[in-house]
């Protein structure tokens, strides 16, 4: 056994506790200040255990094969600590909204979520990955109802308990059923039998019972009805790790499941794959248009970005997970700009109307420039990273449809671009909001701290970067696609 | 560094320079935009004058790569088919920077999509590469949708910004899933332009495939260029648009999409060019006498600008549909003629409306007596307009048609009479309701363009299109030899008899032919 794999994890969990147990010592008005230091932390963490050659980033297997340490799992890990670091920057501008005192808990609890990202992106065993799914999950339900004075919020916590528990319900069934059948956990002993029972329904249903948990974790159509409530009630932060860190979780995990462990299943339902794609992200499009609240209409949004991310999974490629891996990494910078900007600028509304951007360009010019670009890129427009990903996962379904000839890709194709054309319309009337609204009440400007300076810096330079010089991230992306062509 | 990236880079960078410029600064920033854009303009002066015709491959190549593992790389590169099209969009964005002096709100915001979408096309233009032709198409194209929404005019504005929006949103789109299929289907597992058309002489596209994705890049693009019958957004968007805006987007950027279909599409995909050109031709008729119908009944002036415009597209489209060697030079002639008239009738009917507050032909007249200036270059626009010999549009029209003549002879009936007679009416009939006749009171206050700086796009575009007019042997001699190629490999294949330019000794009897045309038409010309 090579428990030395999981020394990031170690130190991650370690973090967390130490966080927590820095309430006890720090007074209330300072336990703001901890945030920063747990984001300096999780920054020692990515440069010195992720960057190229760094002490965590070794490969291998660990726990008999349970967990796994590999390009894709690295790319994930990178991920979700630039995720969670985001975050904290954006929970130390929202202290002052939540109960005195109780940041320190709401920053441990954001680290423990991270640590079961980071086990989900390893995890290679069905125990494993219901484990690292509960171990966010549960987070997260502390973490959407944390503003216990918030009717909004504590009923958002509510349904996501409830939906969150039925779906793990599902997952754990379909994760006996499998254990019935074949016998086995392991993603990669998995792949070995699971030909054999390319025919028994029992297998089958526990295979599609295990997506239904998944699904649920990334908001696909049908499972998807939890997201705009619960985006709607939640703390921006959490929403913001809701939408990113949560997603990416599902994703990895999905992609390890289909792609890993039942490869020879997953080739029988592109079918399902293609028509579930295309409902979710004509769903999440189409009920974006009339929404007025700014996160219930990200809600709607994300749904729409998880129907695109299923493209690149439906096309049951490398470049297809490729893309997909690409597209979150945009998704990251964009998703978590535009909360950084709500958490900001709503800061003293108690809705999250659209119509409280009024004004924002006399406000605050910078942040409603990156609200601006947050928009642009979720819609999918050069030069940012939206539009490379879009146009690296349209790459991968036509090419799928050459190669295969399944004529339900090139409808696929022609519902990503309806979904996008429909999406012009809400994402250009938040921008429009934004400067050419005429209702602006308030115009007082609005004062940035430096740290939230610098997160939303970091964000526009991510969207640019990754829209002009994909290069890196995009040969990164494939590395860990070929993970999982093995 | 090609000279090719500071003609699209200067634009771009002063767009990134405005952001930091305080908005109360407006001279500055106005300064600014007019001089990013001058400088490409000379540049592509200097571009186009250094130009060696004939040679082989492109010229002031640069390639850098960009995105190794999927072939995409910045390559920019002319030959005869975009360097007279490049040197029109930079005269015509200078033109437009220096007509943007009828924007008055926001001037900062304005004046930096104007320069992204110069930047843009120009660059979108000089692009090699599939991928970054697109790219750069899109950057361009939606600071257009933003300018009509917030600085157009009029009450149908919204409605228009979003019909505008939608349409070319989906023609862009649809051109993009053309582009990747092909891109996928080549096998040149490259995005360079220039090594599929060398691997598909090798290795052609299967005629299946040609087939699928032909009408992807024809519809894709032929809404972009307002292709009957998806035209509709065009006179609307024009209507309400600013002038500047529609300046560029009617001159420059919508020949983007005729110029991706003789680029990329009649090259690669010769054979379902060939099995697609009637329907090409049938549609242009829509275009050139429906279209023209249309535009005889308007009774705005700006919505008769945008109809005319639509209908022109129809002789490029038949220049296409050709496929021989005088319809495609025709065909480039008119897009170059065409980009320097559309933005010299809107500059011109942005600055009538600028002093009257209206473009309903029936509440002007008379206005040559105030505006000798303007009436006189709109005079001279509308004549151009018509194809009156001396300006490069009778050069392109008139080389379209003796080239359609061979393919299409009843299209090319049809759509003469379309030109000379439809075109004739509703021209004539803006001159003698607005220029001539009696001035009505109100209008006794409005004055002409006095200042240099007013008149100097007016007459740089009208300069333009005499230059070309009397000498289309500088456009001509440079497009003939590419588009040359360009024929070869569309009509490879082709049964001998309707090959009008026959592979072998084609380029000498092309040349004659098209060296008798010019004779012909240049005495004319001077007359």
């Amino acid at each position: 056994m090579n428990a030395s794999l999981i020394s990031l994890e170690i130190s991650v969990i370690g973090l967390g506790l130490v966080l927590m147990l820095a309430d006890f010592f720090v007074p209330a008005e300072r336990r703001r200040f901890i945030g920063y230091a747990a984001i300096a932390a999780l920054g020692v963490l990515l440069v010195a255990g992720l960057s190229g050659n760094g002490s965590c980033s070794q490969f291998g297997t660990a726990f008999n094969g349970m967990f796994v340490n590999d390009a894709l799992s690295l790319f994930f890990k990178r991920f979700f600590i630039v995720a969670a670091i985001l975050v904290l920057f954006m929970a130390a501008e929202f202290s002052d909204r939540l109960a005195a005192g109780s940041i320190a808990e709401y920053y441990s609890l954001i680290v423990f979520a991270l640590a079961g990202m980071l086990f989900a992106a390893s995890s290679n065993d069905f125990t494993m990955l219901f484990v690292s799914i509960e171990l966010i999950t549960i987070t997260f339900y502390v973490l959407v109802s944390f503003q216990r004075g918030k009717l909004q919020s504590l009923e958002a916590g509510v349904k996501y308990l409830i939906l969150g528990a039925l779906s793990s319900a599902f997952m754990v069934f379909g994760i006996a059923l499998i254990w019935g059948t074949t016998g086995k956990l392991n993603f990669t002993e998995l792949a070995a039998v699971a030909p054999q029972f390319a025919d028994s329904k029992i297998f089958l249903l526990g295979v599609l019972f295990v997506l239904v948990g998944l699904g649920f974790k990334i908001a696909m159509f049908p499972f998807q009805i939890w997201a705009p409530d619960v985006y709607q009630g939640a703390p921006t932060p959490t929403t913001a790790f809701l939408a990113v860190g949560s997603k990416a979780a599902g994703f990895v995990l999905l992609l390890r499941v289909l792609f890993t462990a039942v490869p020879s299943v997953t080739h029988n339902w592109a079918n399902l794959l293609i028509i579930i794609s295309g409902i979710t992200i004509l769903y999440g499009n189409l009920c974006a248009i009339p929404q007025r609240n700014l996160k219930r209409l990200l809600g709607y949004s994300s749904i729409a970005h998880a129907g695109y991310l299923l493209l690149g999974v439906a096309a049951l490629s490398a470049s297809g997970q490729a893309a997909v891996l690409y597209y979150l990494a945009g998704y990251l910078f964009t998703v978590m700009a535009a909360f950084m900007v709500i958490a900001l600028v709503l800061r003293h509304l108690a809705t999250e109307d659209i119509s409280g951007l009024a004004g924002l360009s006399q406000r605050s010019p910078l942040l409603a420039a990156t609200m601006t670009i947050a928009m642009v890129s979720l819609a999918g427009i050069p030069p940012l990273a939206g539009f490379f990903g879009k146009f690296l996962l349209l790459k991968s379904v036509i090419e799928t449809a050459q190669v295969t000839g399944n004529h339900g890709y090139y409808c696929l194709a022609f519902t990503a671009l309806a979904g996008v054309i429909i999406s012009l319309y809400y994402y250009f009337g938040v921008v429009r909001a934004i400067y050419w609204s005429k209702s602006a009440t308030d115009l007082s400007p609005i004062e940035l701290s430096a740290p939230a300076k610098v997160s939303i810096w970091v964000c526009i330079a991510g969207m640019f970067w990754l829209g002009l010089f994909p290069n890196m991230v995009l040969n990164f992306a494939n590395e860990a696609a070929k993970v999982l062509g093995k | 560094m090609s000279i090719l990236t500071y003609i699209a880079g200067w634009p771009l960078l002063a767009a990134l320079a405005l952001i930091v410029v305080p908005r109360n600064y407006r001279v500055i920033i106005r300064a600014i935009a007019v001089l990013a854009t001058f400088i490409s303009a000379v540049l592509a002066v200097k571009m186009f004058a250094q130009f060696v015709p004939g040679a082989n491959g492109f010229q002031f190549e640069q390639q850098i790569p960009w995105v190794e593992s999927l072939g995409i790389s910045y390559h920019v590169g002319v030959d005869g088919l975009n360097v007279g099209l490049i040197l029109m969009g930079a005269i015509v964005a200078f033109a437009a920077a220096l007509c943007s002096w009828e924007i008055q709100t926001r001037e900062k915001e304005f004046y930096i999509l104007l320069l992204v979408m110069t930047g843009g096309i120009l660059g979108a233009f000089a692009s090699l590469d599939l991928f970054f032709f697109y790219f750069l198409h899109e950057l361009a194209l939606v600071p257009t949708f933003i300018m009509i929404g917030v600085w157009g005019r009029g009450e149908k504005k919204n409605y228009a910004t979003f019909q505008i929006t939608l349409y070319l949103s989906i023609g862009a789109l649809i051109a993009l899933i053309g582009l990747i299929a092909l891109y996928l289907q080549s096998g040149a597992n490259t995005f360079d332009i220039p090594k599929i058309i060398e691997h598909a002489k090798t290795n052609p596209l299967a005629v299946n495939a040609q087939n699928f994705i032909f009408p992807l890049l024809l519809f894709g693009f032929g809404i972009l260029v307002s292709l009957w019958p998806f035209h509709s957004w065009a006179p609307l968007g024009y209507g309400v648009a600013p002038s500047p805006t529609a300046m560029l987007h009617a001159g420059v950027l919508k020949k983007f999409g005729l110029y991706g279909l003789i680029r990329i599409a009649l090259p690669l995909l010769p054979q379902a060019a060939q099995s697609w050109a009637h329907v090409i031709a049938w549609l242009c008729v829509g275009n050139i006498l429906y279209v023209g119908w249309v535009a005889m009944r308007q009774k705005d002036l700006n919505l008769l600008i945008g109809n005319s415009s639509v209908a022109h597209m129809g002789f490029i489209f038949l220049g296409i549909a050709s496929l021989n060697l005088i319809g495609v030079t025709g065909a480039v002639l008119i897009m170059i003629a065409h980009g320097f008239l559309a933005a010299l009738t809107f500059a011109l009917s942005g600055y009538i409306y600028k002093q009257t507050g209206t473009l309903q032909i029936s509440e002007l007249g008379g206005l040559c007596r105030k505006l000798p200036f303007i009436g006189t270059a709109l005079l001279m626009a509308a004549m151009a307009g018509c194809g009156l010999p001396g300006f490069a549009n009778f050069v392109g029209e008139a080389t379209v048609f003796f080239g359609a003549w061979k393919a299409f002879p009843w299209v090319t009936v049809l759509s003469l009479w379309g030109a000379l007679v439809i075109g004739g009416i509703y021209m004539t009939r803006v001159i003698r309701n607005i220029l001539h006749g009696p001035l009505p009171e109100k209008w006794n206050s409005i004055s002409d363009a006095s200042s240099t700086w007013r008149k100097l796009p007016y007459a740089l575009l009208l300069a333009s299109l005499l230059v070309f007019g009397f000498l289309p042997k500088l456009l001509t001699d440079k497009i003939n030899p590419d588009a040359q190629k360009i024929v070869n490999m569309a009509t490879a294949g082709k049964n001998a008899d309707v090959v009008i330019a026959p592979r072998s000794s084609g380029r000498e009897s092309a040349h004659y032919s098209l060296a008798e045309n010019q004779s012909r038409l240049t005495p004319a010309a001077t007359k």
